[in-house]
């Protein structure tokens, strides 16, 4: 087996932390060092507190009160503890709501997108220059596009006399209405046009950066096309998978603009994920305190994602 | 991955930066006196614009050093109304004059957005022309005037002659109870295959436009008549009751029997567009429940315009469900005009909003917007009963005619009706179930003791 030179490749050798020793000769002057070290980052950490510690505490507080768009809560807003927590745990709406955004963001981003991404960056390094640049810059052209621009499109081509349906009539065929009958794989196929490019390009990145002669070295040692795949080129990009897993999940669970011009979060709520159900109960129909807490579960949800990625991110110990 | 987050650090840093300064570079108004005003204008609704653009320089020339700031919003109404409620927050950006729904006012005077006007109508001659209704549809949970009638609307079944008289039903039509609909419904069905029968509005899609154009025609004419959503003698909403079970049975009856609009369909908000501007002028739509404004889109200069909609359209009331006293079913609402709470130059504001609804500004646009008149004198006009064939029909209407329960918490609970008819219309629900849903959600909403089984 070839196993031996493969397997604890160079890139995860030189990850090992420097600078570990001497816990034990602590003194006040290496304290004080360390303390004016930190000076720079101070006022990166003010910013930080100020624009997003500040915001998650506000609508932390938010979500504990009855704040209203009109009414008499919207002049006086009062302190209701956990209420809207309860409310949401009893709401019918949730667990749907929660199980479609987890469709989603699996279906579209962890699968789809990650893959697809991983498949053509894959292609794309190995295929000639000019077809390269053609396949990426149509992928990549679906990404440039502002996302109410991305959606309006995806509208035109699945709404019930749209593009898709019309292309399927050409062929004999009558398409459903996308939007009502299938509306979730609807939105998962337009995020998936959208936001292939994204992992495109990080995976196309990390790609030119694998060594080829490593590559070669495990060719000659007969290892073919599959086995240089799993053994040598994801072990290499694997801080940039889990890297891009976290970015693109992190993404898609905030999508809103794409799902709310193509469905609405509808027919009834059938593609209401978390952010739509916020952005309804908030403005739609008037609960800003109940929305902020929506808001605060899908930030909690976005916070335990994100502390899976970078356990699964730190170099492991040989 | 240090390096990375510093990275990230400092582009977050640069964009929050940029955003401050682009937040900041705005302008500040200095001596000379802004009002600002906000209202709807989209390519269905100009009427408001053009009144706005008129009042304008004749406001600024009769007071020199004042600029009328007109901010027409492009939305949907529930989109205006969240837009607005937002703008409230803060009195950088909340109007000074705007244009208010009905069945906002109270709930938007109890959330302190909206200026008491009691003094400064006092000391205004016109408002002796306003009729007692109208008066009221501008009050608060407490009493007080916090808004002024533009012009009041009742609903009516607009129907297509042609379609009709091809499926051997005779014009002009009075259906007798909600059997009657169904009758002349499957008679269209089975003469005119491709044509919709008889369309009611149902669902979140269109908003409180599907309750008012839709289910409360239904509920109104069920046998607890005015008192069929809110009991007015114990101020209380009701739940239990056979009308409301009724209503949903009939709606799913006109659904299932494809009778209607597709659920597809009726859930686009724009559905509405498709009904005045293709559906009733290519005689691919039966009757639907409309409100008396319908016209104004028809009328040359409207957003539609149908030179033929005089012969080929008939209005008639909606029916009670048996054909029970009064006979006919209509809901009517309006749009106001109101003044910010937080208004700097509230007497201002209120002069602008007296102009726009002076005689001759309201007779022009009750007239451009197919409105019915709230003020005395515009109704007495000649120009305002001949302004198309329908004014008398629909003005007529205002005799059984039933206004929402705008209490502070109707938009909650109208959202609810609406939840109800779509889960119905979508066969998620049977009526009986989304009745159940209803009942519950109305008693969260209201709390138990504000309502009754009925």
């Amino acid at each position: 087996m070839t196993a031996n030179v493969l397997s604890p490749t160079p890139a995860v050798r030189n990850r090992q932390r420097p600078g570990r020793q001497g816990s034990d000769g602590r003194t006040l002057g290496k304290a004080i060092v360390r303390l004016v070290r930190m000076i720079p980052l101070v006022p990166a950490i003010i910013i930080m507190v100020i624009f997003l510690a500040g915001p998650i505490v506000w609508s932390f507080y938010g979500s504990l009160t009855n704040a209203a768009l009109t009414g008499p809560n919207a002049a006086h807003s009062s302190f209701i503890g956990l209420d809207n927590y309860v409310k949401l745990w009893n709401d019918p709406v949730f667990p749907l709501s929660l199980w479609l955004t987890v469709v989603f963001t699996l279906a579209s981003a962890v699968i789809s997108q990650n893959l697809l991404g991983l498949g053509i960056a894959l292609v794309v390094t190995r295929a000639n220059k000019r077809l390269a640049t053609l396949v990426s810059s149509f992928v990549v052209a679906a990404w440039i596009l502002p996302e109410i621009v991305a959606a309006f499109v995806c509208y035109a081509y699945f709404s019930k006399d749209g593009t898709l349906n019309q292309i399927l009539a050409g062929f004999g065929m009558t398409g459903p209405n996308w939007l009502y009958s299938f509306p979730m794989l609807a939105i998962i196929l337009a995020n998936l046009w959208r936001g292939t490019a994204f992992s495109l390009l990080v995976y196309q990145a990390a790609l030119n950066d694998v060594p080829p002669e490593i590559s070669e070295a495990a060719m000659i040692d007969g290892a073919g096309g599959v086995k240089r795949l799993t053994y040598v080129t994801i072990p290499m990009i694997k801080n940039t998978i889990t890297t891009n897993l976290m970015l693109i999940t992190l993404q898609t669970l905030s999508v809103f603009t794409l799902i709310y011009v193509m469905t609405a979060g509808g027919p009834g709520n059938d593609s209401t994920t978390l952010p739509i159900m916020a952005y309804k109960e908030a403005f739609r129909f008037s609960n800003i305190g109940y929305g902020t807490a929506i808001a605060t579960v899908l930030l909690l949800i976005g916070a335990v994602f994100s502390v899976i990625y970078i356990r699964a991110a730190r170099p492991e110990k040989d | 991955m240090k390096k990375r987050a510093a990275v990230a650090v400092s582009m977050i840093a640069v964009g929050t930066l940029l955003g401050v300064t682009a937040c900041t570079s705005t302008p500040a108004d200095s001596s000379e006196k802004t009002i600002k005003i906000s209202y709807i204008k989209t390519d269905a609704f100009t009427a408001l614009d053009t009144l706005f653009n008129n009042v304008k320089p004749v406001f600024e020339k009769a007071h020199p050093g004042v600029t009328v700031k007109l901010e027409p919003i492009a939305a949907t109404d529930d989109d205006y109304k969240t837009k607005l409620a937002l703008s409230h927050r803060s009195a950088e950006t909340a109007p000074d004059v705007f244009y208010e729904d009905t069945s906002n006012v109270r709930s938007d005077a109890d959330a302190g957005y909206l200026l008491a006007l009691d003094d400064y109508v006092g000391k205004w001659d016109d408002w002796s022309q306003f009729t007692d209704a109208a008066k009221q549809a501008g009050q608060g949970d407490d009493g007080k005037i916090y808004s002024i009638s533009l012009g009041t609307d009742t609903r009516a079944i607009w129907y297509n002659n042609k379609v009709l008289t091809k499926a051997g039903v005779d014009v002009p039509w009075a259906p007798n109870s909600w059997q009657d609909i169904l009758d002349a419904a499957q008679k269209i069905k089975a003469t005119q295959p491709g044509v919709v029968p008889f369309n009611i509005y149902a669902g979140t899609g269109t908003g409180e436009g599907s309750n008012m154009q839709g289910f409360y025609e239904l509920l109104y004419g069920t046998d607890l008549g005015k008192d069929a959503l809110y009991d007015s003698g114990s101020s209380k909403w009701v739940v239990g009751s056979k009308g409301f079970v009724d209503s949903l049975n009939f709606l799913k009856t006109l659904y299932d029997q494809k009778l209607a609009l597709t659920p597809a369909q009726a859930l686009d908000p724009n559905i509405w567009k498709e009904v005045f501007g293709t559906l009733f002028p290519k005689a691919k739509l039966g009757g639907t429940i409309e409100g008396s404004y319908t016209p104004s889109f028809w009328v040359k200069g409207g957003s539609f315009e149908w030179a033929d909609y005089a012969t080929d359209m008939g209005a008639t009331a909606f029916p009670t469900q048996n054909g029970q006293a009064p006979g006919g079913v209509s809901m009517s609402g309006g749009w106001t005009l109101a003044v910010g709470a937080k208004s700097a130059n509230p007497q201002l504001a209120f002069d602008f909003m007296a102009e726009a609804l002076s005689f001759k500004n309201a007779l022009e646009y009750d007239n451009a917007n197919a409105q019915i008149a709230v003020r005395k004198d515009v109704a007495a006009d000649p120009s305002y009963t001949a302004a198309n064939p329908f004014v008398k029909a629909v003005t007529d209407m205002v005799a059984f005619t039933h206004f929402r329960p705008a209490t502070s918490i109707y938009n909650q609970i109208s959202v609810e009706v609406q939840k109800a008819s779509e889960a119905v219309i979508t066969g998620k629900m049977s009526p009986a179930e989304a009745a159940a849903a209803y009942d519950k959600a109305v008693t969260e909403i209201a709390g138990a003791d504000k309502v009754i089984k009925k």
